[in-house]
């Protein structure tokens, strides 16, 4: 039968329906404690959740896209304090001297780890399946999605899309 | 079978009255529209029941007529049916005609934001210290023209209180208008009615039509600051994740992100219509919103065993 692989080929089409991952609407007691910032990147839900408090708490006020006004910006691979997952959520959660100020009482430790996990896709540090997808607007930059991981710092060159 | 057949009607009597009907119309806006509706149902039934007349005749008595005089039949047939047709588009388009006129001046205007999945709502003033923001709860006065000013913060959404108006939707980058008044006081309950994500069903809103001295009574309350009858509940909701996503006036939190919370307990509903607004309910909103209403943007804030009461005194003075 010339019918079957056609018919396998679409039932192929299907598999994109299969679950990716699953969205925890109410973590376990204690998930914030017992699992790593670092999982939060594998989660799609939680980079996105992440982008929307970014500009909900006004994290571009000063760490403007790609650009940084009165903070650095966050799109190169130059990190002050560290670039792991747990280095950014302890620099929300505590602050950092010279304005960066602390979030402990002002965002949940959940929203904390959601906000690291989109700093680090803002550089190309989280997967491209993972990261957020276009914007509505306008932006100077393609989506976090797209953003190759960042050149070394100075070479300015290579991180120029067109 | 027939018992069965009695249950069934019961269910579909449900639609009949009630806060949220198209068949309770409060406002003469709404009687145009449920009067298009009874309409249609009148003339859309004799039609059908003229059509199984014929249907039922032609069965039982095979007609030896000649040919030619069933093609009349048949002709005259489709004749009445396009005149039926021109005549409900009529119809149809006179109410619309009616209900989308354009703005006679003197109404009150309420800018209504969608989020997911909430209510903003924003009574607009020439003058600026008579503008306050609310969220979920609307209230109109009776006999008064008002004027709802649509948009949306997200994704599409549809404001609908079939009691009041027609559904129109809020789209993003656009401004939606429609206009109304309501004849009588009373309670009425609306809905989204576009499919805007997991908490859809679940962003329902309240409109209390009252007297206008009732409304300017309601209105002068709101505008006032926040009563702090509790200043260690105030300093628990300072203290914590709450003040950054929202705004009670008077007491310094000024987060845009969730509803405005200065005279929250004034509301008959908590998270847009979920909950009634008791003690108890806001309780387990807080503790747990994810249980209640999963997906909401609300999460889960640790608070300190001690400090939920004091922040239960705070918010329920919020009156």
């Amino acid at each position: 039968m010339r019918l079957v692989p056609v018919v396998l080929a679409m039932l192929a089409f299907l598999l994109p329906g299969c679950e990716r991952e699953e969205r925890a609407f109410r973590p376990p007691p204690g998930r914030e404690t017992s699992t790593s910032t670092a999982e939060y990147e594998d989660r799609a839900q939680d980079v996105s959740t992440g982008k929307q408090l970014f500009s909900w708490f006004n994290c571009n006020g000063c760490h403007a896209n790609g650009g940084g006004d009165s903070g650095p910006a966050l799109i190169d691979d130059k990190w002050i304090y560290g670039s792991s997952a747990d280095a950014i959520a302890a620099t929300i959660r505590e602050g950092r001297p010279r304005g960066m100020p602390s979030f402990k009482n002002k965002a949940t430790e959940e929203q904390i780890r959601q906000l690291a996990a989109y700093v680090r896709s803002l550089a190309g540090q989280v997967s491209s399946d993972t990261a957020p997808g276009r914007n509505d607007d306008m932006r100077p930059h393609p989506p976090e999605s797209r953003l190759p991981a960042s050149a070394p710092v100075g070479d300015a060159k290579a991180r120029v899309q067109p | 079978m027939n018992r069965f057949l009695a249950v069934l009607f019961c269910a579909v009597l449900g639609g009949c009255g009630g806060q949220q009907s198209i068949l309770n119309p409060q406002g003469p806006e709404a009687h145009n529209l449920t009067a298009l509706f009874w309409c249609f149902t009148a003339i859309l039934a004799v039609v059908w029941i003229v059509t199984m007349l014929a249907l039922g005749a032609s069965l039982l008595r095979r007609s030896q007529a000649p040919q030619i005089v069933a093609a009349r039949w048949v002709g005259a047939a489709a004749v009445v049916t396009g005149l039926i047709l021109l005549v409900l588009t009529g119809l149809s388009y006179a109410t619309q005609r009616v209900l989308y006129h354009s703005s006679p001046g003197g109404e009150l205007v309420i800018r209504v934001t969608g989020h997911q999945w909430w209510w903003e709502a924003r009574y607009e003033n020439d003058d600026p210290s008579q503008v306050f923001t609310t969220a979920n709860e609307l209230h109109i006065p009776t006999g008064r023209p008002i004027e709802i000013k649509l948009t949306t913060a997200d994704v599409i959404h549809s404001f609908w209180v079939p009691g009041l108006f027609g559904k129109m939707d809020l789209i993003n980058g656009i401004e939606n208008a429609i206009r109304f008044s309501a004849s009588e006081a009373g309670i009425l309950r609306g809905q989204c009615a576009e499919f805007c994500g997991y908490q859809h069903a679940h962003m329902a809103l309240t409109v209390v039509a009252e007297p206008p001295e009732a409304f300017e009574a309601w209105r002068s309350g709101q505008l006032a600051p926040a009563r702090a009858v509790s200043a260690r509940g105030e300093q628990v909701f300072l203290s914590n994740p709450c003040a950054s996503c929202h705004t009670i006036r008077g007491s310094g939190a000024g987060g845009r992100v969730g509803p405005d919370l200065t005279h929250l307990f004034s509301r008959n509903h908590l998270a847009s219509g979920t909950l009634a607004m008791t003690r108890g309910a806001l309780a387990a909103w807080i503790v747990d919103p994810q249980s209640i209403k999963p997906g909401a943007k609300m999460p889960a804030v640790a608070l300190r065993p001690t400090d939920i009461h004091p922040l239960l005194d705070y918010l329920e003075g919020l009156r």
